[in-house]
């Protein structure tokens, strides 16, 4: 399990059941490796300014996270984490390799704003 | 617009401004760290640390955060992912504004925004990031079992990544702008000996193209000016790192021609009660013992100059 303070996805069931009960969820798919911990760092900043997304983080070399990796959307994602924005179930974004808070903040705000 | 007191504020929350900030909390300053990314700096960039005396084997994320735990044990206020909107280094009473809203003052200023990695600033490397261009060996390495890779620097991390990367990748081919290395020499002698690895001297980078993911690299080879196209699936870079000091450009603290803030021995930049520390300095080697020694030695010598005003 990564050592964070997000909410983990801990298996395919519990992703189908996050992603038809929220509007808005964002989940970040990695490891506590260099370029994934300034990602779960940000995300732990943003959940108190955006409450009506919920934030997640599921571990990369899990066999259920084939849920994220095999994503359309992620193809040819050569970098980690995955990040994985969702709107009523339907991914609405998704990034590879690190993304610092500003970007993460400007994904939020373009996809997730009233 | 909030405004809150300090003795001391501490801009960057690497090793560096991390000591300075247990040291001076723990001299019972009132202390602020504030960060405009993650704290620990460039050590949560590090996956395996193992020459940071008395600790044997840790990871950069696993020290970064007992170091943040001791500061705070000490009462020291830390702020991360914030935006630093203004700083005003002249005068008795410094002040740091954040987030455009919110003004700390303080009596001593010690600036530890660290460094980063440097980018090639080529066509396609900002588009081809994680979808074949990275700059973390140790992280992506997997995704490139079985293919052709390039590995662009001369330095030590760009000759021990590239025979790192040797385990997944069916050949690597080492692009360096000069005809020798500035990497150790047993660096060197690794990766010569590895029969998966060839070499481009002399050579530069000139583009990353490709659709999706990257496809191809256009290289300049500096001697003849010939231009030649090679079929890649990924790239890694490591071409050293820069001075966090943007932000300090135009304002009164003196950098010297590569935008490193430059201290006397004291560790107190050009502007009186301003101190620096770590790799943001005017410096030759950059470990995270050397970082420490820094925080220390501003730290101190913040604090004295308090007690004498």
């Amino acid at each position: 399990m990564l050592q964070t303070n997000l909410k983990h996805v801990e298996s395919e069931a519990q992703y189908n059941e996050i992603l038809q009960n929220n509007e808005n969820v964002m989940i970040c798919c990695g490891r506590m490796g260099p370029m994934c911990v300034p990602v779960y760092d940000a995300m732990e900043d943003l959940e108190n300014e955006y409450p009506n997304v919920k934030f997640y983080d599921m571990e990369f070399d899990i066999p259920d996270a084939h849920v994220i990796r095999n994503l359309p959307e992620c193809r040819g994602f050569m970098g980690l984490p995955f990040t994985v924005y969702y709107k009523n179930g339907k991914v609405v974004k998704a990034t590879t390799s690190l993304q610092n808070y500003e970007q993460i903040k400007e994904i939020l705000d373009a996809e997730f704003s009233n | 617009m909030e405004d809150k007191q300090y003795d001391i504020i501490i801009i960057g929350g690497g090793p560096a401004g991390l000591t300075a900030g247990i040291y001076s909390s723990r001299a019972k300053l009132k202390t602020l760290i504030v960060d405009t990314g993650t704290i620990g700096g460039q050590m949560i960039l590090t996956f395996e640390i193992a020459n940071y005396p008395g600790v044997q084997n840790t990871t950069g994320f696993q020290l970064a955060k007992t170091m943040k735990n001791q500061a705070k044990s000490f009462g020291c206020d830390i702020l991360s992912n914030v935006k630093l909107t203004d700083v005003e280094f002249k005068g008795k009473i410094k002040s740091v504004t954040i987030n455009n809203k919110d003004k700390y003052s303080a009596r001593a200023i010690i600036w530890a925004t660290g460094g980063r990695s440097r980018m090639l600033n080529v066509p396609g490397e900002k588009k081809f990031k994680g979808r074949g261009i990275s700059y973390c060996a140790t992280c992506d390495g997997d995704f490139f079992q079985d293919k052709e890779i390039i590995v662009v620097g001369g330095g030590n991390s760009a000759l021990e990544e590239a025979v790192a990367l040797t385990k997944y990748a069916s050949k690597v081919t080492i692009v360096h702008e000069f005809d020798h290395f500035q990497a150790f020499e047993h660096a060197v002698q690794e990766a010569k000996k590895n029969p998966k690895i060839d070499f481009i001297m002399e050579s530069h980078v000139q583009e990353f193209t490709g659709d999706t993911s990257l496809e191809k690299v256009r290289i300049k080879n500096l001697k003849t000016g010939k231009i030649t196209e090679m079929t890649i699936d990924g790239a890694f870079i490591f071409v050293g790192y820069e001075a966090n000091n943007d932000f300090l450009k135009d304002k009164e603290i003196e950098l010297n021609d590569w935008n490193e803030v430059v201290v006397n021995s004291n560790y107190q930049t050009s502007e009186e009660g301003v101190f620096a520390a770590g790799d943001a300095l005017a410096k030759r080697y950059r470990q995270i013992t050397t970082a420490v020694a820094d925080g220390t030695i501003a730290a101190l010598n913040a604090m004295e100059y308090i007690n004498r005003k």
